[in-house]
């Protein structure tokens, strides 16, 4: 039973070595376009590791920023599993933040404990039911979810704006509106004496289990079936719309556990400073992790340290903000162009069955073989139907 | 060898770069240095003709002064990258006086790396630094610009045929509305019948609404527009192509309307950076609470551009040279907000320095729309 093994390590090389070539390619493609702005491209390349990742207070840097992301990237990835393009993680994340402020506030009286699990209960619900709503509208109304994620960022955004300069607003907050702190007891710590915050241990605690529950549970699997072909997941037997808004509710969830930890962690209050990015950049970090929610990890880690080197290059340089927006784009493009590389090269695939083998095991690499073309063609089929839409 | 160089190796590694990181930072920390390194943080890009670009243009002259090296990151949110920005500035550059110009950047980031690097110096622009509750080395800055935007208002009340006047602002919080009621009583001044239509976009930085805001105004009768977003770009752009008067704010804006272009509300922060820096450099105390208006030279008017009328500029003339000796009052009672109540009763006249007016929360008669 070698071969399925040998199989599984050749795609997981596969997994790995191409999106890091993609990597290197991007890098090198942005060495080229620093040397056409007149810099020196390996004083680039070593400043950005120095701003990166060259001492722990720079790595304290990358991960902070990471943070967020690493949350923002699942609201992509766990829909993406049943077959869902979502890309309204912002929307998720500020009307989480928002839950949570009011949640810290209006529970200010309890242990400080018990406001911090309601505020991260409630920012995973009002982030939940926000993604919902978009799975919610393409199963029951046909709504296309991509559009209609994008455009709940936009409603969740004047939503927030207008409650907390509204209603919500603390009259003390006078030159920039914001909800009523939720106070000094209830603010997380630091994330075991780093200065880092507590929304990268959510992150890492988030990931890892969404990818057990993916990879490793009946749930996971029956989340992927229907990413892969809803008709045949139907024709199983499977709840597909309920599936498909549980994705949502988890990856909407995990966007509103952002905003929370935005909240309790750095601003002590629902303010526009929420409406960072953090939901868009995380669609970036999904797509190069290739909506592997444990992959997410090092992504977000790599994509923290691009924005922490950026600042290197702004002071040290005097390169625009814009510089490593390129970079992030070239790697976008490259990892997404590098999807069609799959497959392509023989190293990666299992050798073919050698004579001395016995029939059985020859049956099981065919086996494994056929799951493999299946894997494919369910990756295809889902391939051509966004394309499709 | 190579395979010895275990986790631990790799800590201890990381560890000692991190030491080293912060040794350039601890050695310029000592007083009266001749050299020194300024961080300026922006929140937008630095070219934005407006808010960024005025900082930015201090920043620059700031460079010049000798001893003094000024790095600069643009675009930096108003979240747990600003305080990681000004760390790095201080323990990657070694950078010992901060201005930090965005208003997001008061509470809680400049605060708590006022706390956490306490011989650092931090300069806000915008914020309400109070004795007692903040840090000792952070400190506001802030320039009393609705007097020029009283100007703005004289000039554009004398040019104005539709009596109609319109203000385009991001958000209603006090430091607006204060320029609107200034620009509001400036046309007054000229003819107590103007009034200004107030469109509010709900951000900072919205192009595509400020466009369309200006567009309606210009519909809707409006001839002279001036507003309060970070970027006034656009609405400079469209007031010109739809042939009506603007008046500039934060930066000279008049490249973009050589035509329409009447004068400008200006920052002229160099005057506070090089105070700053003088201070620094000498170890002279930090002034933690600095606040001036045309007097103290923290901001000025744009050069009048060519369709503004002589008897203006002699009436604006005069009366800046009144706000320049500390006798000319703009917010006096008695004054009625639009809904006709007494903001300010009659015999009381409220000096610039008033904190009173930092915490404007009306819209003076005149002014159409609800805050």
């Amino acid at each position: 039973m070698a071969f399925p093994d040998a199989g599984r390590l050749g795609r997981a090389m596969e997994a790995l070595a191409i999106p890091l070539g993609a990597l290197l390619g991007s890098m090198v493609l942005f060495g080229l376009f620093v040397a056409m702005l007149g810099k020196n491209p390996l004083e680039v390349y070593g400043l950005m590791f120095q701003g990166a990742f060259g001492s722990s207070f720079a790595w304290q840097n990358s991960l902070v920023r990471a943070a967020p992301l690493i949350l923002t990237a699942l609201c992509v990835a766990l829909p993406a599993q049943a077959g869902l393009m979502i890309i309204g993680a912002e929307g998720a994340l500020v009307l989480g933040g928002l839950a949570a402020a009011v949640a810290g506030h209006a529970l200010g009286g309890l242990p400080p404990f018990m406001v911090k699990l309601a505020m991260a209960g409630f920012a995973i619900l009002a982030g939940g039911v926000w993604i919902s709503l978009a799975g919610g509208l393409r199963q029951y109304r046909g709504v296309n979810e991509t559009i209609s994620s994008l455009l709940l960022t936009y409603i969740a955004i004047a939503l927030f704006n207008h409650l907390v300069e509204g209603v919500l607003r603390d009259p003390g907050s006078l030159n920039k509106p914001a909800t009523y702190p939720i106070g000094e007891a209830n603010m997380l710590g630091s994330f075991f004496g780093f200065d880092v915050h507590w929304g990268l241990g959510f992150g890492i605690v988030f990931c890892v289990a969404m990818y057990v529950m993916v990879k490793h549970t009946t749930l996971g699997f029956s989340l992927r079936i229907v990413g892969g072909n809803a008709r045949a997941a139907r024709l199983a037997g499977l709840p597909v719309s309920k599936l498909v808004l549980a994705a949502c509710f988890l990856g909407g969830g995990a966007a509103g556990l952002a905003g929370m930890a935005e909240v309790a962690a750095v601003h002590g209050a629902a303010n526009a400073s929420l409406i960072a990015g953090y939901g868009y950049t995380g669609i970036l970090a999904a797509f190069i992790a290739r909506q592997n929610p444990l992959a997410i990890l090092p992504v977000a880690v790599l994509l923290g340290g691009i924005s922490a080197s950026g600042g290197m290059l702004q002071r040290r340089l005097d390169m625009p903000d814009a510089t490593v927006l390129v970079l992030q784009g070239m790697a976008f493009m490259l990892v997404l162009a590098a999807e069609t590389l799959y497959g392509r090269f023989r190293i990666f695939e299992p050798k073919p069955v050698e004579e001395k083998y016995d029939r059985e095991v020859t049956v099981g690499t065919v086996v494994a073989m056929e799951k493999d073309a299946m894997h494919n063609l369910a990756l295809t089929t889902v391939a051509s139907s966004r394309q499709s839409r | 060898m190579s395979s010895n160089f275990n986790r631990r190796d790799l800590l201890k590694a990381l560890a000692a770069a991190g030491l080293a990181g912060t040794v350039p930072g601890l050695g310029s920390r000592a007083f009266a240095a001749d050299k020194m390194i300024v961080g300026v943080i922006y929140v937008g890009p630095r070219d934005d003709y407006g808010y960024n670009q005025a900082q930015a243009q201090a920043a620059a002259a700031t460079k010049k002064m000798p001893g003094i090296t000024v790095i600069e990151q643009e675009k930096v949110p108003e979240t747990v990258e600003v305080q990681k920005t000004m760390a790095s500035m201080i323990e990657q550059d070694g950078a010992s006086l901060i201005f930090a110009t965005s208003f997001g950047y008061f509470d809680p980031h400049m605060i708590k790396m006022a706390e956490k690097y306490p011989k650092v110096r931090f300069a806000h622009c915008g914020g309400m630094w109070t004795e007692g509750k903040h840090p000792s080395n952070a400190g506001s800055y802030f320039g009393y610009i609705d007097e020029c935007q009283y100007l703005n208002g004289v000039i554009a009340g004398h040019v104005t045929k539709s009596k109609k006047l319109g203000f385009i602002a991001a958000k209603p919080i006090p430091q607006v509305l204060r320029n609107l009621n200034a620009y509001t009583l400036g046309a007054q001044s000229v003819d107590p019948k103007i009034t200004t239509q107030l469109i509010v976009t709900g951000d900072w930085s919205l192009p595509v609404k400020e466009a369309e805001a200006a567009n309606s105004l210009v519909d809707q009768g409006v001839d002279v527009i001036t507003c309060h977003v970070d970027s006034p770009k656009v609405v400079v752009e469209t007031c010109e192509r739809r042939g009506i008067y603007v008046c500039g704010y934060h930066a000279n804006q008049s490249a973009l309307a050589p035509k329409g272009y009447l004068t400008g509300a200006e920052w002229n922060w160099l005057t506070v950076y090089s105070m700053h820096v003088k201070d620094a450099m000498s170890g002279a105390p930090f002034k933690n609470f600095v606040r001036g208006g045309l007097q103290e030279g923290f901001v000025k008017m744009s050069p009048y551009g060519k369709s503004v009328p002589d008897a203006a500029k002699k009436k604006a003339d005069a009366i800046k040279a009144q706000v320049i000796k500390g006798e000319y009052v703009i917010f006096k009672g008695p004054l009625k907000d639009n809904t006709g109540k007494t903001v300010i009763p009659a015999g009381t006249s409220l000096k610039q320095t008033d904190p009173v007016l930092e915490q404007m929360n009306y819209l003076v008669e005149g002014v159409s729309g609800k805050v």
